[in-house]
């Protein structure tokens, strides 16, 4: 059963998920950046899964430490493709959209043959903390493919403001998670911590994001260098 | 070993991608003009801004009801503020005289921004009261 408090802060999680989807909705990026709607129902709709095995399970079940890592690692999985998408908006300019599908297309599946490894070479382990080492890895996979793009962004100088803030927004959320997740597999026994850590942290994205979609318009630029450069 | 170099690569990641970040949301404030009545207030001469008028702001901005959602960014650019106190502590622990500057003329940024949120309030408080005043 949730505590008031955790009752709280995952109604909190759960409306700003709605109303980040409501944000592009009404910004029309439902077309144009389709994965994030898609990271975002498959946000939800984990929130929903985690709020019913609470209540049959509880907070401290192996039921909940399951679902809730390897739901992770599946949303993990849907910011690649939230990536994939945000390369083919940094090169599509240059005509690489081609490339760019097959590049995404080869990093998945190198993606999945390394978990698929890591899973079947641990299959004894899978009762310890392989669960938070596989979140870990993926999303620090993530911190660097984000940084390949942000580098990439700054030689092209990217200028549309809101790609460089849906980037750059990503690359705070993956790494702020490799880095927990990280802290989490060397200190797992803080329970009561890490159970209002990781709600409250996965509020970052949506928040974000629904704000780049309110405040932002379309056509708005920035250079890059402003975003650099001390005080340019 | 493995966790423990994730996480310091992974937190000097974020730093960098937070910095960045929040720089975004400043530079979209630069270009905006204040009104005279917000610069009597905030107590503004030109269009730069101190780091010390700062705390100040954000005790204004609270007594502004929110506009429109911004509270994220303010809350946003108060973090970096707070990164930059700290940093400046550790630089000046450091003796480099020189991040000094830099980090003063950021948080100059941050008041602007403050500013800027603070303008935005006002003008959204007055519309109200002039809907209000009119029915």
């Amino acid at each position: 059963m949730l505590d008031p408090v955790s009752y709280g802060i995952w109604l909190a999680v759960v409306l700003t998920e709605v109303i980040s989807l409501a944000c592009m909705i009404r910004g029309r990026a439902f077309t144009q950046h389709f994965t994030l709607v898609l990271y975002l129902c498959s946000c939800l709709a984990s929130e929903l899964g985690a709020h019913a095995i609470l209540g049959n399970s509880g907070y401290n079940s192996d039921a909940y430490y399951y679902f809730f890592f390897y739901s992770k690692s599946l949303l993990t999985i849907c910011l690649y493709f939230v990536l994939m998408n945000m390369y083919s908006h940094v090169f599509s300019d240059m005509g690489a959209g081609k490339y760019i599908r097959v590049g995404a297309a080869m990093i998945m599946a190198g993606t999945a043959g390394i978990s698929y490894y890591m899973v079947a070479a641990s299959s004894t382990r899978l009762i310890t903390n392989f669960a938070a080492e596989l979140g870990q890895n993926l999303y620090f996979v993530a911190v660097i493919l984000t940084y390949l793009l942000w580098f990439a962004m700054a030689k092209l100088r990217e200028n549309r403001t809101r790609v460089l803030q849906l980037v750059l927004s990503m690359g705070v959320y993956v790494s702020l998670s490799a880095g927990s997740f990280a802290i989490f597999n060397l200190y797992p026994n803080h329970d009561d911590f890490w159970k209002y850590y990781f709600p409250i942290t996965s509020m970052w994205l949506p928040l974000s994001w629904a704000y780049t979609f309110l405040k932002v318009p379309k056509d708005a630029r920035l250079a890059t260098a402003k975003v650099l450069a001390p005080n340019s | 070993m493995m966790p423990g170099m994730i996480f310091a690569i992974s937190l000097l990641a974020l730093l960098q991608f937070f910095v960045s970040y929040t720089r975004s949301l400043i530079a979209e404030s630069r270009t905006h003009q204040l009104s005279d009545q917000t610069r009597d207030i905030c107590g503004f001469t030109a269009k730069t801004a101190r780091g010390d008028q700062f705390p100040r702001l954000l005790q204004l901005i609270e007594l502004c009801p929110e506009s429109g959602g911004d509270g994220f960014k303010v809350r946003s650019v108060t973090l970096y503020f707070r990164l930059l106190g700290l940093a400046n502590g550790v630089f000046r622990w450091l003796m480099v005289p020189s991040a000094a500057v830099w980090i003063e003329a950021e948080r100059g940024c941050c008041a602007y921004a403050a500013a800027v949120a603070l303008d935005r309030r006002i003008a959204y408080n007055r519309t109200i009261m002039a809907q209000q005043a009119s029915h």
